[in-house]
């Protein structure tokens, strides 16, 4: 059953580049000071969470989620800080904790670290690793950075780094690292967060939320199997809300499109149609449209995945400052209101 | 030949799609993994109730339909002779996530499939499944004669195999589109405007009609003259 008074509601951004008025775009650093400006406007209205992903492209403003998330981090009093994701695979663990834990610090504990595997390649030859060993370097760099977490002498050895031997790091946290494991769907991804006890976030790109269901009991089944803790589960997926409901879907329409298509022309998939967009709008993964609408959709999901977090990716492709502040508001204001109103009308009728 | 006995080797994100709709289309359904049983148990139980997790060599000896849907760079870890005679849909495609290098994976004169086909000299390939999302798989499934069913590409070189196998595409939910040689699977393949694409089967034939117009048929045409 879902708890309304404890749910949270994020925003998560992959940095996109930041459009002018006249269509052409910022730069990437006018872009990443644009993310910080919004994580003071969503602390202000009250959102949970803000996430920053990390990506090694010219699409994308932000390489180091964590040095855009500490200049968020003295402006804002209540908002987490988290990443969506980083890319332990070609990173070092110790390095991670080693950020992370500053960042903690700085944020008077509001530091989120959410782990995954990456959906892009670019990060592997740059950092010196083979994508052969996608699986296994996240394996193991999950196991050290378990390790660390616990902020505990650590002694380990493994195939993809230096091994250590009694080995503190440093700084140690005020409590201990808020961390999630960040998903896609494979079977193996879920029973792998589940055995390390850690809260998962499910990146829903597209498609029914609802097919997710049996995903999230095998969560749950897999740590009980392993006799580890469970948490409620979060939901990642893209939207756009504003004012207007048509204005909402064709500047969805556009950016979302375009973004999507870009990624394809890399890994051969076939340009989005309209067709398959307004699928992903009316029934699929999409939260596009007037608050009403949204927080209609975003209620819905909460409801049949049973969920204790969602995430609106938010300024896909190149929108402009003002709709992505606009979305902002929107989101504070009407939807994450309206949705808990929902769910509270609902479970009140139960 | 009808077939009631579907075997699926692979239990990712296509291979428990496809267990779902099988079984849905109430066949008889198993499933492996790339290890033991317990590996795969708890998953299958929870997300496809009903499918039998095995292990290859069962799976195969129970089955008069076999799908791969592995990793395409793990299909040689399966002794061609364990396969031999059988009938096998080929559901893969390069995917750099969990294949890694393409050059280790494919060579560049031929379609997978084909590569597929050489590697399993006795048994009868077949390709399909392989061109759209497993979330439009599970999504899009639609009874024979529903509006805008959306459509698969079925192809290979034994022409009753893939009568056969388009039927069995017609009970899972999807209208076949059906050609008679393994190599036209490059339409079908990343880069292609079929891959990823969720089309009926009048918007699947237009495509496929104009394919040498594409880039990709383009670009296909030139790498051939080469």
């Amino acid at each position: 059953m879902v708890d309304v008074n404890k749910l949270e509601f994020g925003i998560e951004t992959f940095g996109d580049i930041v459009a002018n008025e006249d269509g052409s775009l910022k730069t990437a650093a006018e872009s990443i000071r644009q993310i910080v400006h919004e994580g003071e406007l969503a602390d202000k209205l009250g959102i949970n969470v803000i996430g920053v992903g990390e990506h090694h492209r010219p699409d994308y403003s932000v390489s180091s989620p964590e040095t855009v998330l500490a200049a968020i981090a003295p402006v804002t009093k209540q908002i987490k800080l988290a990443t969506a994701v980083t890319v332990l695979s070609s990173d070092d663990p110790v390095r991670v904790y080693e950020r992370f834990a500053t960042l903690d610090g700085l944020s008077n504990g509001r530091a989120q670290v959410m782990l995954g595997r990456g959906s892009f390649t670019e990060s592997f030859p740059l950092f010196g690793y083979d994508l052969t060993d996608y699986d296994d370097l996240f394996n193991e760099k999950l196991e050290l950075f378990d390790l660390l977490r616990k902020e505990d002498a650590v002694t380990w050895s493994g195939k993809f780094r230096a091994e250590l031997k009694n080995q503190e790091v440093y700084p140690k946290t005020e409590k201990e690292l808020e961390t999630y494991i960040g998903i896609g769907g494979s079977p193996e991804s879920i029973i792998r967060a589940a055995k390390f006890g850690y809260k998962v976030i499910i990146a829903i790109i597209g498609g029914q939320a609802e097919r997710f269901k049996p995903y999230i009991e095998l969560y749950r089944r897999a740590a009980q199997r392993n006799d580890m803790p469970t948490y409620p589960v979060a939901v990642h997926s893209h939207g756009f809300i504003a004012d207007d409901k048509d204005e909402a879907v064709e500047v969805a329409f556009k950016n979302i499109k375009a973004n999507f298509d870009r990624i394809g022309l890399t890994r051969g998939w076939a340009p989005m149609s309209r067709e398959q967009f307004d699928n992903e709008t009316k029934v699929g993964s999409f939260y596009v449209g007037d608050p009403e609408t949204v927080a209609q959709r975003i209620a819905h999901t909460i409801d049949q995945l049973d969920l204790g977090r969602f995430d609106l990716v938010y300024g896909a492709g190149n929108q402009t400052a003002a709709q992505r502040e606009r979305m902002i508001e929107l989101y504070a204001t009407k939807v994450i209101p309206r949705v808990k109103e929902i769910l509270a009308n609902k479970e009140a009728s139960k | 030949m009808q077939f009631k006995k579907i075997g699926i080797i692979g239990a990712g994100k296509v291979g428990i799609v496809l267990a779902g709709l099988a079984l849905q289309a109430g066949y008889e359904v198993r499933i492996s993994g790339s290890g033991s049983v317990k590996k795969i148990d708890l998953t299958i139980d929870t997300l496809v109730p009903g499918a039998i997790a095995t292990e290859n060599a069962d799976l195969i000896a129970n089955s008069d339909l076999i799908i791969l849907a592995i990793p395409l760079s793990r299909y040689k870890n399966i002794a061609p002779k364990l396969l031999k005679n059988k009938l096998v849909i080929d559901a893969m495609n390069y995917w750099w996530e969990t294949d890694g290098n393409r050059e280790e994976v494919l060579s560049p004169d031929s379609t997978s499939s084909e590569q597929v086909q050489n590697y399993f000299k006795d048994s009868t390939i077949v390709k399909t499944f392989n061109h759209m999302g497993y979330h439009n798989l599970q999504d899009e499934a639609k009874p024979q004669g529903a509006p805008n069913r959306k459509s698969l590409f079925v192809t290979g070189d034994n022409p009753q195999a893939v009568d056969q196998v388009a039927e069995f595409v017609n009970t899972m939910g999807f209208d076949p589109v059906v050609h008679y040689h393994l190599e036209d699977g490059i339409m079908t393949e990343p880069g292609s405007p079929l891959f990823g694409a969720s089309l009926n089967a009048t918007d699947l034939n237009d495509v496929i009609e104009n394919f040498a117009d594409t880039d990709f048929g383009k670009q296909i045409a030139a790498a051939k003259k080469k």
